[in-house]
């Protein structure tokens, strides 16, 4: 689908050494431009930067979504297979009127606030991913 | 129930609208402060101001009249309209705020690079904004009807004019102001009455909601019929009054109703007398207090496809309703909107909680509304019928400024996009002048519909206008944004195939009388047949027209998608520079 960024060759020949931990301070290997770039000028490796965050942004959206719409959705069928269901109460309050006056508005909040706390962080690493110099 | 403090309610509601608006007058100075507000609201005044508008007359007194007549199949009108908000967040907030147009047709445009797209998708925004803005009217008709016995077209026609007015000396700066202060408002016109109404209840004994009995007349009753009535009466009830009953004119007299249907004529007025069984109108279900609290007890056919076909269309309608997107061209990025949505969240949630306990308690105290069909005054009635006195005058004139509020926030809000849409694709005028004179034609559109609608209830009027968002822009707004392989004749087709049917479905069922054929549920909630079809016919087009994908869908990709502080827009080598 792609090529790969092309990478500096090796000046040296090839060395054994002990490494005893990784090298995370050192300066990474130089791409000839950065993601930003690719991006812009549209080339495949840029396309496969946004895919992959269309792709991760979707993913999230869609399940959050679907999960907790569909927790709802679920309730109308369940008071028609078992109408007894409407009777049990819950702090006074019938199972229908509880579960959709009260308990749905925390869900919502949660569902929504998780959502934009990973879309954020997915936001973040995508720009780090194309910024890294 | 004329009351001068109500009066003076709605008139203060309607002056300090005016006077907010004449503030942001002063500020807004440009086009782009008509149209977005130059950019620069803040997420916690963008939340209120979208709340203030969401919150409609469907959302003030629709809501409650439903579950007062309906029971708990219609609280799925409140979860949702806030269940359609994180629908909103999770699917289209930020790409829609990223994608940088003003109105849901630029949107389109910019998209699909196609005039045609953006034509189809202005005249379902038109038609959608219209269908939204006629239940508004119609709620300020009956609100000003139920507290001072004007005539119905003289709240529209009040709502008309200060919204055009308003909108049109300052455009969307001042509509933001406006919103926000509306949204703390109407919560505040809902939730203290209802803190007193349910401190009262619990004075009186806190009389059970669910008990296995009918509705009853909790004291003398008198009662006036508006319009010509067909009522069922349970057992023999005798009342007193005049006007006509079965074709025979009474004269101030005690009458005997025995069991059976009756027809009570244009404006009779009879006093009802205490502890009888109510009698309720002949088209509505007839429910003990036990057999309402319960799920399907609404006497719909097919109450589950109800359901779910109210679930469909209020999950997926909200995107698609242009004075709710116009909303997120004013957050300053695709971060912001998400976390302005998040907050819009919050604060529905916050307000959904009270139209439920007005329902409830009309149940017991003003059980005359099921023999009317009044049911939308359930909100407007309940203060001054709990409680006696200048205390229940001064909730009831609260409420009915708030509803007030409601009426003039929803429908400044649609006008303002409205506009926006008439000017730049119908009329196609430019500048400051443009866009006051679409304001006018925007408003006056559907003040000249409400003449011929017959009056079916708000919440079920504004269930439509979702049904033909969420078959037709939410389809364009979803797969737009998603995917890149939808073709421009895929979105066109799409939009036409989900929206043609929702808008007659909704049109046949508002203007004429489809009874009880079977059909009739098909055709009044439309949204579980058309929004699949939307969806699917806009994605098989664009399979089957693959060679026709819109040039440049990649980098209109990049623009939707990458944060903003990247500077990425996919539009040539230049990197690192900071997009406006």
């Amino acid at each position: 689908m792609t090529t790969p960024p092309p990478r500096r060759p090796d000046p040296k020949p090839t060395q054994r050494v002990v490494v005893t931990s990784p090298r995370t301070r050192a300066p990474r290997a130089r791409r000839p431009y950065p993601g930003t770039r690719e991006i812009n000028e549209q080339s495949e490796l840029g396309a496969v930067y946004m895919r992959t965050l269309i792709r991760a942004q979707r993913r999230l959206g869609l399940s959050v979504c679907l999960v907790a719409t569909g927790a709802l959705a679920l309730l109308p069928l369940l008071f028609a297979i078992e109408p007894e269901l409407g009777r049990f109460r819950i702090l006074g309050l019938g199972l229908p009127w509880f579960l959709l006056c009260v308990a749905t508005c925390p869900m919502l909040l949660l569902a929504g606030w998780f959502y934009v706390r990973q879309a954020e962080r997915s936001e973040r690493e995508f720009a780090e991913l194309v910024e890294r110099p | 129930m004329t009351s001068g403090y109500a009066i003076v309610a709605v008139v203060v509601v309607a002056l300090g609208t005016i006077l907010v608006g004449a503030y942001g007058l002063r500020v807004s100075r440009t086009t782009s402060d008509f149209y977005v507000a130059s950019r620069t609201v803040s997420p916690w005044w963008n939340a209120s101001a979208i709340g203030g508008e969401y919150l409609s007359a469907a959302s003030f007194v629709g809501i409650a009249g439903l579950i007062f007549a309906y029971g708990p199949d219609m609280l799925w009108f409140p979860v949702g309209y806030t269940a359609g908000y994180l629908v909103l967040l999770t699917m289209v907030a930020a790409p829609l705020r990223r994608s940088g147009a003003y109105t849901l047709p630029d949107f389109a445009e910019a998209r699909f690079r196609s005039r045609t797209v953006r034509a189809v998708a202005s005249v379902l925004a038109l038609a959608i904004g219209w269908l939204y803005l006629l239940p508004q009217l119609e709620g300020a008709g009956l609100t000003l009807n139920t507290v001072t016995g004007a005539p119905d077209w003289v709240g529209a026609l009040i709502v008309t004019a200060v919204v055009t007015a308003n909108v049109m000396s300052g455009g969307m700066r001042s509509i933001t102001f406006v919103q926000a202060f509306q949204y703390w408002l109407k919560l505040t016109a809902i939730t203290v009455p209802i803190v007193f109404l349910i401190v009262v209840w619990q004075v009186h004994g806190a009389d059970s909601l669910t008990e296995p009995e009918y509705p009853v007349f909790r004291q003398d009753t008198e009662v006036v019929f508006q319009r010509s009535t067909t009522i069922h009466a349970e057992e023999f009830i005798s009342i007193r009054g005049t006007g006509e009953i079965d074709g025979a004119r009474v004269e101030n007299t005690v009458v005997v109703l025995p069991e059976g249907y009756h027809r009570i004529g244009q404006g009779s007025e009879f006093t009802f007398p205490k502890d009888a069984p109510v009698p309720h109108l002949s088209t509505m279900a007839h429910n003990t207090n036990e057999m309402w609290s319960l799920p399907m007890s609404s006497g719909q056919d097919f109450p589950l496809y109800g359901a779910y076909s109210l679930i469909i269309a209020t999950f997926l309608g909200t995107m698609g309703l242009p004075h709710v997107i116009v909303r997120f061209y004013t957050n300053p990025n695709g971060t912001a909107a998400r976390r302005t949505t998040l907050i819009v969240l919050g604060l529905l949630s916050v307000f959904y909680l009270m139209p439920p306990m007005y329902g409830a308690l009309g149940r017991l105290y003003t059980p005359e509304l099921l023999m009317t069909g009044q049911t939308d005054a359930v909100v407007l009635v309940l203060p001054t019928r709990m409680i006696d006195g200048i205390g229940g005058e001064l909730l009831g004139a609260l409420v009915a400024g708030g509803a007030f509020a409601a009426f003039l926030s929803t429908s400044s809000g649609l006008v303002v996009s409205l506009a926006g849409v008439l000017s730049q694709d119908v009329l196609r005028l430019g500048g400051v002048r443009g866009f006051r004179i679409s304001t006018v034609l925007a408003g006056l559109v559907p003040l000249a519909m409400t003449f011929v609608s017959t009056g079916m209830p708000v919440a079920d009027m504004v269930g439509l206008a979702f049904a033909v968002a969420a078959s037709s822009l939410c389809p364009l707004l979803m797969l737009g944004i998603w995917s890149s392989r939808i073709t421009t004749a895929g979105a066109i087709a799409g939009m036409l195939a989900g929206g043609v049917p929702a808008l007659t479905a909704g049109l046949v069922t508002m203007f004429t009388d489809t009874g009880d054929a079977w059909y009739e549920i098909l055709l009044s909630r439309p949204a579980a047949w058309t929004v699949p079809l939307g969806f699917s016919v806009m994605y098989v087009v664009s399979l089957l027209t693959q060679r026709h994908v819109p040039p440049g869908v990649q980098r209109t990709m990049v623009r939707l998608h990458a944060p903003e502080n990247l500077g990425l827009d996919g539009s040539g080598p230049s990197s690192g520079e900071e997009r406006s």
